[in-house]
């Protein structure tokens, strides 16, 4: 597919991004696409694969640059070193991008109307009312609820999924003939995201536009693009049809990637029917007040309505939901973080303390959390060997030695090297980092553990090693662990049984497998669909090894 | 990183420069009795209005016959000292105040806020105005003054930092660990509100010197005879255009020691970013 | 929207009471009888009678505060000690000086400091950008007072093109006027230059990293057009707030600018009532220019939503 150079819409040959004076971000890329072809640029963070897409438009950010034996041809014309008018017709006009950040990439301050109409009103020459039709046919084609009214919206009206279609829609109006996807679904939710892909390759397909795809989900990419290209640390290791690197990738990297691949396969869930339940949880209502104005309150708002549930000694239940669903809001009110506003959580048959109370503080001992983002949860100005042995400090009769012999040991067990007691938190990779706060969450050995979606911030190859470890420690210490999360893929890896929560709502309770091959409710088979977990067939192949 | 490679120079520069301004103004607050020539209060009516490099008055004499450097040192002195002062009273009073309104909200906040809002109604210099009326114009008067002026500003940045340390995860993760606010408080929120408390008094430090010269300048700040800066110029504005170096000296006095007190904020501001450090 | 009005029109009144019993509570703070202080030394006892009564000094510190709030709302601030006049006719008079002085100063300033912020932003580390931070920094250094009495020693008593002292109304002559003005203007505009460039500069280095940025890139249009049409409004909000600061703060600092050039301002007014401990219009003018700055203040922060229409909401 490479041979194809003045055929392709677009053709990239040896190129190359540098920071002056330092690294190569992107080292030698070769990539083409032909007209309404799809390709897919995957690879981790800081793998090169959003700088490659951005030097196709010329938009890297300073001081990065292009090197000049780089080639980037756009139906055979050379882009690097074009001029900054010729660049400026290009853009917009005959490739378009779309962004990752649906919150940040449309300006604040403008309205939806304006900022759709500035493309059409720059590269054709249409008057004010033909401008103003295209963009409410185009708004009505995506299915957006009274498309004129939208048109005088401020992006901050919508949400995250409507402003990622609002986006593509804006860039879809001018017809290019090739679309730039900087990994447009990561911030969004499962449900959304599928939406927002199936509506992306509908308007390119209408189209004939080409599509260059840059995402770290190879399991998402199999599902819409042909051709993909495997990048780490700048270099493209492997390319070639999705299916085929799917199933027999060749790279060591590669074979990395696809292993940390979220896939069902049978076995692993652990029946525990017949263990006694050590959190449960009774009708329990959460609701937060209404905002105050000084006009009285607003409506309070209901997070968690009339759940019932229990976890049982050293099993993992897994709370599933997309966000606003009330699954963080459930798992924090258990460590005492969030009141209830009536119902109960008893904890071995006693009610949950909330606030920083004698008996709350006592029972933390035995109740702890790890928290989604491994950025937030560690305090920067503390040495990591402090952090984890911090909780030990509230042991009375624990001398200094054994609490450092304790966090030592603790380091082992997450695979934290002892190096690292004296560094502070933002010398650590995000993987290291959420080790960290594991390894705070253990170190007292406690008997429940809430995870509260502690894996979505990390790459998947590091996400998988996350898993394995908070399975391994479940099954030497054997406490209970309720796992809130969005994402199936990783459910699926360490759930014994599934609870999914929809507006409030337990809509379904089950042991893994059940809720996986046979999910009854409607929205749990949604969600399933949509998590596009690998296909039986790769499992099949990939099962064996 | 690059960002920060490219920029090194120029911070370095601006902050070597802030540094020794800085440490100037500090050596002669400290040492101004024993560097300056002369009494700054010594009048000497033979030696009235002498130009500077008269052989003796290094900078001249002012319409007294004083020694005008003598008293720029000495100036120097009083400024520093009740800059000083003022920082410590606000910083202490806006810490205290912040903390309690960003960290237990609800209507301690709104209490305490309306009240620095209040505060805040007043311009700085127009509140400080109206304590010098009340209490008459001396040092101790101008300290008061002052770090009640600026106190509400401490109590904006440190409630606001406080506020946004509060949502952190690690603050949440303290509390299951079974920590009490106290201890939640002390180890956690306090040293990361440091930070912008440190780039804040630095920049304070250099209101401060302005203010207390404005107000001596207007006559309500450090009372004649003592030197200061401010009322230097006050007392030698009727001279203007016998002797325009009684009202060019003080005021590059000033001038000098705020660049250097503004470099220095710029610098540990760049320091301090969390942000620079990654 | 109208709620977002109305919430912020409303705020203001708990700080616009505080304020007011502060003032209030001056006068009783200092030491003596507060009937004998508010007539000044040369009062009969028949007077201090006579204002014992007005001021209900013999009621509870309540009624007293309520009895001079309703005083203040009706207009009345009192009498002059010094010259008997009711206080707020001397206010206003002066302030209609004080005001012309300080909006001209802040509108130049914000006309030229803005755009020189963003250009240096613009092109950060440039030797534009350097150059324009230089002088911001210095400018920022710079005591008001001695900058004017620099600008006057130049202009005034060395090229003498301006009147030194004084001050005429643009009511009697727009020329003569001008050149009264025309010094302690250019000073307040160099004083306020270089905190709003640094905010301009910052507020757009900011902005000028984000994604929508990118984005407007990507959609192929001009350098200008992105930072005048995505650049310009998102990176003047938190600019527009300081400008109202700043407005309301050189009020309360009027006072400086006013006794270099002589000029019968507002703030010349509170300086030397202080000195003549003449406590009405002491009060007076702490009060007024309270009000005023928590207007201002309240008017730029009805007007934000203009440049981020997310905080109506």
């Amino acid at each position: 597919m490479d041979n194809s150079a003045d055929s392709a819409v677009v053709a990239a040959r040896n190129l190359s991004v540098y920071v002056p004076g330092l690294n190569r971000v992107v080292d030698g890329l070769d990539f083409s696409i032909e007209p309404g072809g799809m390709l897919a640029l995957v690879g981790e963070s800081g793998s090169g694969k959003t700088m490659a897409a951005r030097a196709v438009l010329g938009l890297l950010p300073p001081p990065l640059k292009v090197t000049e034996d780089s080639s980037i041809r756009f139906h055979g014309h050379e882009l690097v070193g074009a001029t900054a008018d010729i660049l400026r017709k290009v853009r917009g006009r005959r490739i378009g991008m779309v962004f990752q950040e649906p919150m940040v990439s449309l300006n604040p301050s403008m309205t939806i109307g304006g900022q759709m109409a500035e493309g059409l009103k720059l590269h054709l020459k249409l008057s004010r009312g033909e401008i103003r039709d295209r963009c409410q046919a185009m708004l009505e084609r995506i299915k957006i609820r009274d498309p004129a009214r939208c048109l005088t919206a401020f992006p901050h009206e919508f949400s995250g999924g409507m402003r990622q279609r609002i986006m593509l829609a804006s860039v879809m109006l001018l017809k290019p003939e090739l679309l730039i996807a900087d990994e447009p679904t990561t911030a969004l939710d499962t449900l959304v995201q599928r939406d927002v892909l199936d509506l992306m390759r509908e308007l390119t397909r209408e189209n004939g536009t080409a599509v260059l795809l840059i995402s770290h989900d190879l399991g998402m990419v199999s599902h819409y693009v042909r051709d993909v290209v495997v990048m780490h640390k700048g270099r493209a290791v492997e390319r070639g049809r999705a299916t085929e690197v799917l199933s027999a990738p060749k790279h060591d990297y590669t074979r990395q990637l696809v292993d940390a691949l979220p896939r069902r396969s049978a076995g692993g869930a652990r029946s525990t029917t017949a263990r006694e339940p050590l959190v449960t949880i009774r009708d329990l209502v959460i609701e937060y007040p209404g905002r105050r104005t000084m006009f009285g309150k607003s409506e309070p708002k209901r997070a968690v309505d009339q759940v019932a549930l229990s976890v049982r000694q050293g099993e993992t239940l897994a709370l599933v939901g997309g966000s606003g669903s009330g699954k963080t809001t459930l798992g924090r009110s258990i460590v005492g973080l969030v009141g209830i506003t009536s119902g109960s959580i008893d904890f071995r048959g006693k009610p949950i303390e909330v606030g920083t109370g004698l008996l709350a503080r006592l029972q933390r001992r035995d109740i702890q959390i790890i928290f989604q983002d491994p950025y937030s949860s560690l305090d920067p100005r503390q040495r990591i060997g402090d952090i984890v042995g911090e909780p030990l400090k509230l042991e009375p009769d624990m001398t200094a030695a054994a609490r450092r012999e304790r966090v030592l040991e603790v380091f082992g067990e997450v695979g934290l090297d002892r190096d690292f007691l004296t560094r502070l938190p933002h010398q650590l990779s995000g993987g290291q980092r959420q080790r960290v706060a594991i390894a705070r969450a253990i170190v007292r050995r406690p008997a429940f553990l809430v995870a509260d979606e502690p894996v979505s911030a990390l790459d998947m190859t590091v996400q998988k090693q996350i898993l394995k470890l908070i399975r391994d420690l479940q099954e030497r210490y054997g406490f209970a662990c309720l796992f809130v999360s969005h994402d199936l893929g990783a459910v699926e890896q360490v759930a014994d049984r599934v609870a999914v929560m929809q507006d409030g709502k337990i809509v379904e309770v089950g042991e893994r497998d059940d809720i996986f091959d046979r999910p009854k409710h409607d929205y749990t088979r949604r969600l399933l669909d949509a998590a596009m977990l690998l296909d039986r067939k790769f499992d099949g192949a990939k099962g064996a090894a | 990183m690059i960002a920060r490679a490219l920029k090194l120079p120029r911070r370095g520069v601006s902050a070597i420069l802030g540094v020794t301004i800085v440490g100037l103004l500090v050596l002669a607050a400290v040492f101004g009795p024993s560097i300056a020539p002369y009494d700054p209060l010594k009048l000497d009516f033979m030696a009235r209005l002498k130009g500077p490099g008269t052989p003796g008055h290094l900078l001249g004499t002012d319409e007294f016959g004083r020694d005008i450097l003598s008293r720029l040192t000495y100036g120097a002195r009083t400024s520093a000292w009740i800059a000083f002062a003022t920082v410590t009273f606000a910083i202490i009073l806006g810490m205290i105040v912040g903390i309690l309104a960003g960290f237990y909200r609800g209507w301690v906040d709104r209490l305490l806020m309306m009240i620095n809002d209040a505060l805040l109604a007043f311009p700085g210099l127009l509140l400080a105005l109206g304590i010098m009326a009340v209490t008459g114009a001396s040092r101790d008067a101008i300290v008061v003054a002052l770090g009640l002026a600026y106190a509400p500003a401490v109590v904006r940045v440190v409630r606001a930092s406080v506020m946004s340390i509060r949502q952190r995860e690690y603050i949440e993760a303290s509390f299951v660990m079974g920590n009490t606010e106290l201890v939640t408080m002390m180890r956690h929120v306090l040293p990361n509100c440091v930070a912008p408390v440190t780039v804040l008094a630095t920049t304070m430090f250099g209101w401060v010197i302005l203010s207390e010269s404005a107000l001596s300048f207007l006559g309500l700040g450090v009372p004649p005879p003592a030197p200061s800066w401010g009322n230097m110029l006050a007392s030698a504005r009727p001279f203007i255009t016998q002797a325009p170096y009684l009202i060019v000296l003080p005021g590059l006095f000033i001038a000098f020691t705020l660049l250097g007190i503004n470099m220095l904020g710029d610098a540990v501001r760049d320091w301090l970013d969390p942000k620079m450090q990654a | 929207m109208m709620r977002f009005v109305l919430d912020r029109i409303v705020s203001a009144i708990p700080t616009l009471l505080i304020a007011s019993i502060a003032v209030f509570a001056m006068i009783r703070l200092i030491p003596g009888d507060p009937a004998s202080i508010m007539l000044g030394d040369l009062a009969t006892p028949d007077q201090v009678a006579a204002i014992r009564k007005e001021m209900g000094l013999d009621g509870s510190i309540a009624t007293q505060y309520l009895l001079w709030l309703t005083n203040i709302l009706s207009g009345d601030f009192g009498q002059s000690i010094g010259s008997g006049d009711p206080v707020l006719p001397l206010i206003l008079e002066r302030f209609t000086v004080s005001a012309t002085i300080v909006v001209a100063a802040v509108f130049l300033a914000a006309l030229i400091a803005v755009p020189a912020g963003m250009f240096a932003a613009w092109r950060q580390h440039s030797l534009g950008d350097v150059g324009v931070v230089a002088i911001s920094t210095l400018l920022l250094s710079i005591p008001s007072f001695w900058l004017g009495l620099m600008i006057l020693l130049l202009f005034g008593l060395w090229l003498k093109w301006f009147p030194i002292i004084g001050y005429v109304s643009f009511n009697e002559d727009f020329w003569t006027a001008l050149s009264y003005i025309f010094m302690p203007v250019l000073t307040l505009v160099l004083v306020e230059l270089g905190a709003i460039v640094r905010m301009a500069r910052a507020a757009t280095i900011e902005v000028a990293r984000l994604e929508y940025i990118t984005h407007a890139r990507a959609k192929g249009l001009s350098e200008n057009a992105v930072i005048w049409r995505h650049a310009f409004k998102n990176a003047f909000a938190p600019t527009w707030t300081l400008i109202g600061l700043i407005l309301g703060g050189l009020l309360g600092g009027i006072a400086v600018t006013e006794t270099v050039f002589t000029i019968p301002g507002l703030g010349r007014l509170l300086v030397d009532a202080i000195y003549a401990r003449d406590y009405p219009v002491v009060q007076g003018c702490i009060l007024f220019i309270s009000v005023i700055y928590v207007m201002v203040n309240l008017l730029v922060d009805l007007l934000y939503p203009i440049f981020d229409p997310r905080v109506a909401e």
